[in-house]
């Protein structure tokens, strides 16, 4: 192993950004108060003004007021809210709910859920690049419908949906639309005032912030149920003392991301993929080439399998993960690369890289670099693929 | 350490292959796994007529690292052996020879060793001896089918009903496959079911039908 580890697996989750560390360490060790009354004896009430800023930052960033956004632990616990919120709350109106067929799991599992206790969910198809086809949504769209949660940014294959659109198609149907904003939130804008959207799922360590902490924004009267029941925190939608080192370090995370960032990190995920498609033949990109978050570069190598190149590429220090079914525990190849239309030999030899801010150029060649020498060796011993070589 | 799954040997044998690479006229011949449902592996052999020796082995595989060391451990371990001896190699000896596998990964490493006991049969198939003596009937073609996949379920097409209307005479063996001609796995399910018929030493003829 080298000494500097090549980490381009930043989708699973990220580095903490020291100064989000810095931020997040005086809630730790000096003010450790709980923020529940406004009138608490003075620590409880600085961590309480603590803990309204790190809302202000986030709310923000969206272009929200801050009573539209709770903290939750994760982006999974705020699409499970969502989810189950929207559902349960308006259970005597409707009983129809839509998603994609390329949901991450906190959405995908959460639907499967709610379709076993009796909703009817339907999956929309998304194309070969991943899009949801806007027609189809605005014909799903019934009198029993009561919910769309569509994603923003693909967690596997960076596809952009154009949650603008299904947000109006949405509200001119009066349906609430949710989307997962977990891979893009920082790295693409969204506006609240542009788009009306009702919920957002948001995360932290995404994003070089820490790990157990996510939020939701949720549009002012937007129908919702409590899941977590306790205490009256997070306007009384989420119990449970708030993690408020946490929530300071998200955002701080937040501020440090500017748009200069996200436009070095698309010109990394570029210089990848064109290194790719020049030096190691029959590959492709799964996903689309515009329209895709800035940091997600996802790729096909015909004819070899996704663990054997993540190892290798693992022992030369190299972290990236892959949608082959071999990689996975439950064995199953990625639904997104099956969504697409693509089959078990496409997901069989797929690898996802994605970049975050402590990735350079040169990183990049030497990943590019160690790729195509790592395939080039299991292709010889790969009994497909021949005639293409001949 | 890390990579802590996988054993220091699995490793080693995942990074340098034994064995790999094909063989040209093998006596002795499998394909096992298919692309289009995960891993696949090809093994071919030579093997002394007189002695049943197993002079020389060789495989290819598309597969994950568990998949490739098995490979390479069963195809040391085979070689210079006799047919009868290869045959007895068990997936649970090969997983001790390289200090274990994880449990997840048995699937994988199963492969390679059917693809060695495959291999052995074709052998003897075109020998006409040992299992391979056995005369081609309806039954014999099942139960040789139950080696070619159904690549919509990674199942094999015989517990997926995929294959109707077995007929076996004079050399002639006719199947109906539950596929039309223009599907997207219809001429590698037809192929495949060639090479697992072909070889037998009193089959002349493999015709495959598909439905209309």
């Amino acid at each position: 192993m080298k000494d500097e580890p090549i980490y381009l697996d930043n989708a699973a989750s990220s580095k903490m950004d020291e100064e989000v560390f810095e931020a997040m360490k005086p809630y730790m060790l000096d003010n450790f108060a709980v923020a529940t009354s406004d009138f608490a004896y003075s620590m409880g009430v600085d961590a309480k003004e603590a803990l309204n800023d790190a809302r202000e930052t986030i709310a923000e960033e969206l272009g929200a007021s801050s009573e539209e956004f709770i903290f939750t632990s994760c982006a999974t616990e705020s699409s499970n809210l969502a989810l189950k919120g929207v559902a349960e709350k308006l259970s005597d109106e409707g009983d129809h709910i839509i998603i994609s067929d390329i949901e991450d799991f906190p959405v995908l599992k959460t639907a499967n859920r709610l379709e076993k206790k009796g909703f009817d969910v339907t999956y929309l198809d998304v194309d070969g690049e991943g899009f949801v086809d806007l027609e189809q949504l605005e014909e799903s769209i019934n009198e029993d419908t009561i919910l769309v949660s569509i994603q923003h940014g693909n967690q596997e294959i960076g596809t952009l949906q154009d949650i603008k659109k299904v947000a109006e198609i949405c509200n001119e149907k009066d349906v609430i639309y949710h989307t997962d904003a977990t891979h893009t939130f920082g790295r693409v804008p969204i506006d609240v005032n542009d788009i009306p959207v009702d919920l957002i799922s948001v995360s932290a360590h995404t994003i070089h912030g820490p790990r157990g902490i996510g939020g939701l924004y949720i549009r002012e009267g937007t129908p919702l149920e409590k899941q977590m029941d306790g205490g009256f925190q997070e306007n009384d939608l989420r119990a449970g003392v708030e993690n408020i080192p946490a929530a300071v370090g998200f955002a701080k995370a937040v501020e440090l991301i500017d748009e200069e960032e996200n436009e070095r990190i698309k010109e990394l995920r570029d210089k990848l993929i064109d290194g790719m498609r020049e030096k190691v033949p029959d590959v492709v990109l799964n996903g689309p080439d515009e329209k895709r978050t800035p940091q997600n570069a996802n790729i096909t190598f015909h004819y070899v399998e996704g663990e054997s190149i993540t190892l290798h590429l693992d022992m030369r220090g190299i972290a990236v993960s892959t949608g082959s079914a071999c990689f996975s525990k439950s064995l199953e190849a990625s639904h997104v690369i099956m969504g697409i239309g693509g089959d078990h030999e496409r997901a069989h030899g797929s690898v996802r890289f994605t970049f975050g801010r402590f990735n350079t150029e040169d990183q990049v060649e030497e990943v590019v670099n160690a790729t195509s020498e790592i395939i080039g060796k299991l292709r010889d011993i790969s009994p497909l693929g021949e005639e293409e070589e001949e | 350490m890390a990579n802590a799954p996988y054993t220091e040997k699995v490793i080693e044998y995942f990074q340098n292959p034994k064995n790999v690479g094909e063989i040209e006229d093998p006596d002795g011949y499998a394909k096992e796994g298919s692309p289009a449902c995960g891993d696949m592996v090809e093994l071919f052999l030579k093997v002394d007529d007189d002695t049943h020796e197993i002079k020389d082995i060789k495989f290819k595989s598309y597969g994950c690292a568990s998949n490739i060391a098995t490979g390479s451990i069963i195809t040391e371990m085979a070689m210079g052996s006799t047919i009868e001896e290869a045959k007895d190699i068990s997936w649970q000896e090969a997983a001790d020879e390289l200090g274990g596998l994880p449990d997840l990964k048995t699937h994988c490493s199963v492969l390679a060793v059917d693809a060695l006991r495959e291999a052995i049969r074709n052998y003897e198939e075109r020998q006409g001896i040992g299992e391979g003596k056995k005369e081609t009937t309806v039954e014999v073609v099942k139960e040789r089918l139950k080696h070619v996949m159904n690549p919509m379920t990674g199942v094999d097409v015989i517990q997926t009903d995929l294959i109707h209307d077995i007929e076996v005479e004079d050399g002639k063996i006719s199947i109906k496959v539950d596929l039309e001609e223009d599907h997207q796995f219809a001429s590698a399910v037809k192929e495949d079911i060639k090479e697992k018929l072909e070889p037998r030493w009193d089959v002349e003829e493999v015709v495959v039908k598909f439905v209309e």
